[in-house]
C-alpha cells in the first residue's frame, strides 16, 4: 500500500455525524486503518448494512460504498438476504448495543447460529444514545439514565458471551481505549470465514458520561483503559472479583461451515435430482 | 423451471399455484416463517426454488423475513414473502421501509379470521385496510385480490411485474379459501407470459431516488456505491431528515408514481355495469358467490351488473362510477365488517344506494342465496 492511511479516502465529502469526543470515530477510523492495511484501495469489495442509532452512521451514508441503512434493529436480516445473493462480497452490519442486542437480539443470536458469513460490529455505548440517554440492555447495574433515574435495576447482557455460545466463528472484545487492538482484531476478523462479532466499547459523553459523573470523553477513555482486563487473565477470578471490570481480546476463533456453503450445497443436490427425474 | 410449449392444465391449491407463479415470474429469493393458512407457499418453494438455483429459507420471525426479502431485492432478486394476518402485522414497519427505498418484493398475505389468533384455520377479509394503510406515514399500497387458483397464479405474476415496473413493495392480497382450494388451472404457454424486470441504471448514473418518476435500481455489489436509507433522503440518496422540501419532494413522487398510473394498475372484472338495476362491487373469496346470484337474479328479472375488484388499492374507481351511473343500489358482499364498502360509498358518492352485506366467524363464505335475497330486497 503506497503512501499514509487518510480515512477520507474512504469517505463521502460529508460533515461527519458525531458529537464531539463521541466514540464512533474511533471505531470509523479503526475500521477503515483495517481496510487500508488489508490492501483494499477502496470499497468497493464490501456491503455495509445498519440499523438505526448513532453507529449506523458509521457506515451509512458517509462510506464510500454501497451501504443499506435500515431498520431499527434488522440490519442483520437484511445483511442475511444480501449474503445469501451475493456470496463474493464481505457484508459489514454495525450497530449500536440497543440495535443488536435489544431490539435486533433474535437476528443475532440466529445468525451466529446459521454462521451466516457476516462481520457484525457492535458499537457498545451501553446507553440508547440518539434518543437520549434511555437505560439500554447493556447498561450496567444501578446506573443512572434517563429512564432510571433511581439506577438501573436490571442486570446487563454480554453480548460477546452470547455470541461464543451462539456459535460465531470469531468473537472479541475491545473498547476505544484500545484502538490499536481494535483495529487488528477488525483486520484479523474480516479475513476469517462465518459469522464473526466485535464489540467496542465506546464513550457516550452526551448521553451517557456526563450523567453518570465523567467530566469529558478523555475520562470515559481513561475508565475503560483502567478497567479493562484481559479474557487470558481472568481464569480463577469470580464473579465479584469482575464487577465494574470491562473482559478484553478474542474469545473465541473456530471453523465451522458458513449458511452459504450448506444452502448453495443444498442448490447443488436439488439441481441434480432433478435431473436425475428428467432422464 | 416448466418449460411447456403449449398450455397445460394443471389441478393445483391455490398456494401451489402462487409459489409456481412466483418461479416463472423470475422469483430467486424467498424467506419466510410458518403461518396457517400460507405455509404451503414455504414449503413448496423450499422445495422448488433449489431446482431452479433459487434460495428458500425460514427465518427466525417474519421481521427477518422480510428483511431477508428487501436485501435480496437489493442484491439483485426478484424475491417474496408469504403470509398472514399476524405476521403480516409484524411485517408492516419494513413494508413502510421497503416503500420509502423503493424496493420491488412481494407480500403474499393468506388472510384469516383476526382480530389477533382469531381464528387461526378460518377465512377472512379483515386485512383489506391494512394491506392499505398497515405501516404509518403518508404511502400508497398496490394490493391485488385472487378469487380462484388461476388467479392465484396470473395475480402473482402480476405482483411480481407491478413491483418491478413501479419499484414498489406489491401485497398479494389472497384468503384462506383461495388459497386452500383445488382446481383446475390453465398454465399458459410460458413464451407467452409477460415478465417485467426493474430498470438498470446506465454506467455512469447516480440519481437512484429521484429525477424521475421511477428512477433506475442499482444492486449492491455492482460498483455505484448507492446508498439506500428509509429516512428522507435526496435523488442521491443522502439523508436530510429536517429539509421540508426534500421530504415533501420524495414522499410525494412515491405516492403519485402509484396514484397517477391508478388507471392502469386497475384490474377489474365486469359484467353489465351500463345495463343494471342492482349493482355488486365485490373481492376474493366472497365474490365466489355473484355468478350464481346474478344468474338467478335474471331468471327473476332483476338484471344485475358487477365489479369485482382483482385490484383492490388504488382503488378501481372508474368502474364503480360507471356502475354506480347505471344501478340503483349497490350490494358490497365482504368477508369483514365494512371495509370497502366505505370505499365504494365514498366512490359513489350518492348517485346509488350502497348497501353492506357483511358475514364473519367459523370461515363461513356469503351464499348465492344469501346474496339473491339482498339483491330482490327492496332498495
Amino acid at each position: 500500500m503506497s503512501g499514509t492511511f487518510s480515512m477520507h479516502k474512504y469517505l463521502r465529502d460529508l460533515p461527519l455525524p458525531f458529537c464531539p469526543g463521541c466514540g464512533g470515530l474511533t471505531v470509523m477510523s479503526e475500521f477503515l486503518r483495517a481496510v487500508y492495511e488489508l490492501g483494499h484501495e477502496s470499497l468497493s469489495k464490501f456491503v455495509f448494512c445498519s440499523g438505526i442509532g448513532c453507529s449506523s452512521w458509521i457506515p451509512s451514508p458517509h462510506f464510500m460504498a454501497d451501504s443499506v441503512h435500515t431498520l431499527h434493529g434488522r440490519s442483520i436480516p437484511v445483511a442475511t438476504g444480501i449474503k445469501l445473493l451475493r456470496p463474493d462480497l464481505n457484508v459489514v452490519v454495525f450497530g449500536g448495543d440497543g440495535d443488536i442486542v435489544g431490539i435486533g437480539l433474535s437476528h443475532f443470536v440466529h445468525a451466529a447460529r446459521r454462521n451466516v458469513d457476516i462481520l457484525v460490529i457492535m458499537v457498545n455505548n451501553m446507553v440508547y444514545g440518539m434518543t437520549g440517554g434511555q437505560v439500554a440492555p447493556t447498561t450496567p447495574f444501578k446506573t443512572k439514565t434517563t429512564t432510571t433515574p433511581y439506577g438501573s435495576f436490571e442486570n446487563p447482557l454480554d453480548a460477546t458471551k452470547l455470541a461464543v455460545a451462539a456459535g460465531a466463528c470469531y468473537v472479541a472484545r475491545w473498547t476505544t481505549a484500545h484502538p490499536k487492538e481494535l483495529k487488528e482484531a477488525i483486520e484479523k476478523a474480516i479475513g476469517i470465514k462465518g459469522f464473526r462479532f466485535i464489540e467496542a466499547i465506546s464513550q457516550c459523553p452526551t448521553a451517557f458520561g456526563r450523567r453518570v459523573g465523567f467530566k469529558d470523553a478523555g475520562e470515559m477513555v481513561k475508565w475503560f483503559r483502567e478497567n479493562a482486563i484481559p479474557v487470558k487473565q481472568t481464569e480463577g477470578l469470580s464473579e465479584e472479583d469482575l464487577v465494574g471490570k470491562i473482559i478484553v481480546g478474542e474469545f473465541i476463533q473456530r471453523q465451522r461451515l458458513t449458511l452459504e456453503e450448506t444452502l448453495y450445497g443444498v442448490i447443488e443436490e436439488a439441481k441434480k435430482e432433478i435431473g436425475k427425474n428428467r432422464n | 423451471m416448466r418449460n411447456n410449449p403449449k398450455s397445460q392444465v394443471c389441478f393445483w391449491q391455490g398456494n401451489e399455484a402462487c409459489a409456481e407463479a412466483s418461479i416463472i415470474a423470475g422469483c430467486r429469493f424467498f424467506a419466510g416463517y410458518p403461518i396457517t393458512p400460507a405455509s404451503e407457499i414455504a414449503e413448496y418453494l423450499s422445495k422448488r426454488l433449489p431446482q431452479v438455483g433459487g434460495i428458500a429459507i425460514q427465518m427466525e420471525d417474519e421481521l427477518a423475513s422480510i428483511g431477508a426479502v428487501v436485501g435480496a431485492s437489493w442484491a439483485g432478486a426478484k424475491a417474496m414473502t408469504a403470509t398472514s394476518g399476524p405476521g403480516f402485522d409484524l411485517m408492516q414497519e419494513t413494508i413502510g421501509w421497503a416503500f420509502m427505498t423503493e424496493t420491488p418484493c412481494v407480500i403474499v398475505d393468506i388472510q384469516r379470521l383476526g382480530p389477533s389468533t382469531g381464528q387461526a384455520t378460518k377465512c377472512g377479509q379483515g386485512d383489506v385496510m391494512q394491506a392499505r394503510w398497515g405501516t404509518h406515514g403518508d404511502y400508497s399500497a398496490i394490493v391485488l385480490s385472487p378469487n380462484s387458483v388461476q388467479e392465484m397464479f396470473e395475480l402473482t405474476i402480476k405482483a411480481f411485474n407491478l413491483a418491478e415496473k413501479y419499484r414498489t413493495p406489491v401485497i398479494l392480497l389472497a384468503d384462506e379459501i383461495t388459497a386452500h382450494m383445488r382446481e383446475n388451472i390453465i398454465l399458459p404457454p410460458l413464451k407467452t407470459v409477460e415478465i417485467i424486470d426493474r430498470k438498470k441504471p446506465k454506467p455512469n448514473e447516480n440519481a437512484f431516488f429521484g429525477h424521475e418518476e421511477i428512477p433506475p435500481m442499482p444492486s449492491v455489489g455492482e460498483g455505484y456505491n448507492v446508498a439506500v436509507t428509509g429516512s428522507t433522503h435526496n435523488e442521491y440518496g443522502m439523508r436530510f431528515t429536517a429539509d421540508p422540501l426534500v421530504h415533501r419532494q420524495l414522499v410525494e413522487r412515491l405516492n403519485n408514481k402509484i396514484q397517477n398510473h391508478a388507471n392502469e394498475i386497475a384490474e377489474v372484472e365486469t359484467s353489465n355495469i351500463n345495463d343494471c338495476k342492482v349493482g355488486i362491487v365485490t373481492f376474493g373469496c366472497a365474490s365466489r358467490a355473484i355468478y350464481e346470484a346474478a344468474e338467478e337474479a335474471e331468471a327473476k328479472g332483476i338484471k344485475v351488473g358487477y365489479v369485482r375488484l382483482k385490484t383492490i388499492w388504488p382503488f378501481p374507481e372508474k368502474p364503480v362510477k360507471k356502475l354506480a351511473e347505471a344501478a340503483e343500489k349497490i350490494i358490497v358482499p365482504e368477508i369483514n365488517l365494512k371495509q370497502i364498502f366505505y370505499e365504494v360509498q365514498r366512490v359513489v358518492n350518492g348517485s346509488a344506494e350502497v348497501v353492506p352485506l357483511n358475514k364473519i366467524g367459523g370461515g363461513e363464505l356469503i351464499t348465492p342465496e344469501e346474496l339473491l335475497e339482498k339483491i330482490s330486497g327492496e332498495p
